[in-house]
């Protein structure tokens, strides 16, 4: 792994307003030559793809923390979310933030590199280093942009198949993962069955709903209704629709809180005024946090790209794939389930987790589930909420124990 | 009467045996080996841990987080959840047990979550303080107040036990119902069973809690 130190972090302040940003330098640069651990994959090792279209050739970036173990028993593969990248841990190199699991991941924290081998890939159709649509196409020279084929999250998990593979692991110890990440590590499961001891599923479901995507295609709506979009082929103009992706971001965020988060943060408290200007400024705090969430989005993420993995999430279906019985995915399934829901999570409720968990008791499969009750909404997962990283910890400890792992102080 | 006289619990040491409640033995030595159950309402799992111990593959359900957390650390699988709404998603003859212990008085509709019971299990073990109980009766009587004890020890304002019944009550419903009593045992107040061949009036009056084991009956 490359230093990543050395750059510096950008302001953290969430009540600026920032008008929206260019995709930064660093961001392009990390499309292509990722300051991370990269494997790639060669024309005799072509990605097969739902759509029919075979990848060759395509690269995975990804990070890894802590040791693999002498019988290679304690790999743990960490799936990220719709905007997330490798980056789980580490301080982001475009961002300068801190990684975006560092509740979870880390020293004294359930999952401990200590004791565990953590993985974590860049997804197909990202644009931290996976190969994508903002990655140049060898056989043109070109960025991909709407030639990249459409991908599924079976194919973001054949991908990372290929990774665990090319890393010489037979079996995850687990797989772990929030919203797109807890698709994935169903998916997981589904398609790799022996290959996964336990799956940690939080804050998912195992097909998008309708609401989910009528939310994502506001959002690609937004990204194709600005002008530097244009059809998709911005980067050979070097720009980027940062305006229609900002407003895509705006929104999506919103359906991340929930009404209670909103309002306990924010109120109808104004922003840097007592007065309101009676104009389109941004009076409220309310709006200037989400401007601010858009327009640092754009700094980070590929417009193009952002329409291909919520369309990889909008054709998830699972039990559509087995014949609309849901339970019929999982017959016969070895692998330890935990599924953890949160009460105000109105994008992924729990309604869904417990579709899941019924299916999964249907099929005989060991599931442990809980609902944490927090009012942050969805993005609950990815924040500081004890009572869920109590069950996970629990969770974790008793499934090394049952796969016979070491602890961190040896025992 | 010894403990271990009464249950068929082969392989556990006097010790061990101690460690347990005696209605979880009760109900341990109810089950066959190698079946797969389900436990109701599994608190912190310990009758769970017990059954595994046993080489049986248990479940459970528990509607608090904190009971879920205490099950997960110990392994166990437990899904958080309510007995009253949450049966009904179970598919027929998914278990061998289910078993539902110290829960049926707190349920909404008892008799649908007995008939869930037996549609999810081919057996059931079922168990719950006995309002028949002599010392409840005599409170009731002498002091006029609801009867409050050790083991029920709520208010009538804050108890979450809607639906007492007595054994007598519950047998009735499992005729009504066309249930098979496979083994009834009543336990008095230190969890300890009744002498077998006493009759039922008198199980009322002095089991302060009954343990049932019931299968499907012809009716059904």
């Amino acid at each position: 792994m490359r230093d990543m130190t050395g750059l510096t972090p950008k302001s953290t302040s969430v009540l600026r307003t920032v008008a929206p940003q260019e995709r930064s330098e660093e961001h392009s640069h990390e499309v292509d030559h990722p300051s991370s651990l990269v494997a790639q994959f060669g024309a005799d090792k072509p990605l097969k793809l739902d759509c029919g279209v075979d990848l060759a050739p395509f690269q995975i970036a990804y990070q890894t923390y802590g040791e693999l173990n002498a019988d290679k028993s304690n790999a743990v593969l960490i799936c990220h979310a719709l905007t997330g990248d490798q980056h789980v841990a580490n301080r982001h190199p475009v961002t300068g933030k801190p990684g975006w699991w560092e509740t979870l991941v880390g020293p004294g924290r359930p999952l401990d590199p200590a004791r565990y081998f953590i993985i974590c890939s860049n997804v197909i159709g990202g644009c931290m280093g996976s190969t994508g649509p903002a990655s140049l196409n060898p056989a043109t020279g070109k960025v991909w942009g709407l030639d990249f084929p459409i991908i599924t999250i079976p194919d973001m998990v054949r991908a990372q198949a290929m990774l665990i593979d090319h890393l010489g692991i037979d079996t995850l110890f687990a797989v772990v993962g929030g919203s797109m990440g807890g698709m994935q590590a169903l998916q997981w499961t589904v398609a790799y069955p022996q290959r996964v001891f336990a799956n940690l599923a939080i804050a998912c479901a195992t097909r998008h709903s309708a609401q989910n995507i009528a939310f994502h295609e506001l959002g690609r709506q937004a990204v194709m209704a600005d002008p530097e979009w244009d059809h998709g082929c911005y980067a050979d103009k070097g720009t980027h629709p940062h305006r229609g992706l900002a407003v895509a971001r705006m929104a999506a965020h919103i359906t991340y809180l929930s009404d209670a988060a909103l309002h306990r943060k924010f109120g109808r408290r104004m922003q840097d005024r007592e007065l309101p200007t009676f104009s389109f400024d941004a009076d409220f705090q309310v709006e200037s946090y989400l401007r601010y969430q858009g327009s640092s989005f754009v700094e980070r993420f590929d417009a193009n790209s952002y329409l291909y993995l919520t369309r990889a999430m909008d054709y998830f279906d699972i039990a559509g794939d087995h014949d609309g019985v849901l339970a019929a995915a999982f017959r016969g399934i070895q692998t330890r389930f935990c599924v953890v829901s949160f009460t105000s999570d109105w994008l992924f409720p729990t309604s869904e987790s417990r579709a899941l968990v019924h299916a999964l008791n249907a099929s005989s499969a060991r599931v442990s589930f809980a609902e944490i009750e927090t009012d942050r909404g969805h993005d609950a997962f990815l924040l500081d909420v004890p009572e869920f990283f109590e069950i996970a910890s629990a969770f974790l400890d008793s499934a090394g124990k049952a796969r016979g792992l070491k602890t961190v102080t040896g025992v | 009467m010894s403990l271990q006289g009464v249950l068929p619990l082969n392989g556990l040491s006097g010790g061990e045996v101690l460690a347990y409640r005696p209605d979880h033995l009760l109900i341990a030595g109810m089950v066959d080996r190698g079946s797969k159950v389900l436990d109701i309402g599994c608190g912190d799992g310990d009758l769970l841990q017990l059954l595994e111990s046993r080489g049986i593959d248990g479940r459970g359900i528990e509607l608090s987080r904190e009971g879920v957390n205490h099950c997960v650390a110990k392994g166990l699988a437990v899904v958080q959840g309510d007995a009253d709404t949450d049966l009904v998603d179970y598919p027929d003859d998914a278990f061998d047990y289910v078993i539902l212990s110290q829960t049926l008085q707190a349920t909404r509709r008892p008799k649908d979550v007995l008939e869930n019971l037996l549609r999810i299990g081919r057996r059931a073990i079922v168990t719950f303080p006995n309002f028949g109980f002599w010392r409840l009766r005599l409170q009731l009587l002498v002091g006029g107040h609801m009867p409050r004890t050790d083991n029920l020890p709520f208010t009538w304002y804050d108890t979450p036990n809607i639906h007492f019944c007595t054994i007598k009550d519950f047998v009735q419903l499992c005729d009504e119902i066309g249930v098979k009593m496979e083994r009834a045992v009543a336990l008095d107040s230190d969890g300890r069973p009744l002498r077998v061949a006493m009759p039922w009036w008198f199980w009322n009056m002095f089991g302060e809690q009954g343990v049932f084991l019931l299968s499907r009956g012809e009716r059904r």
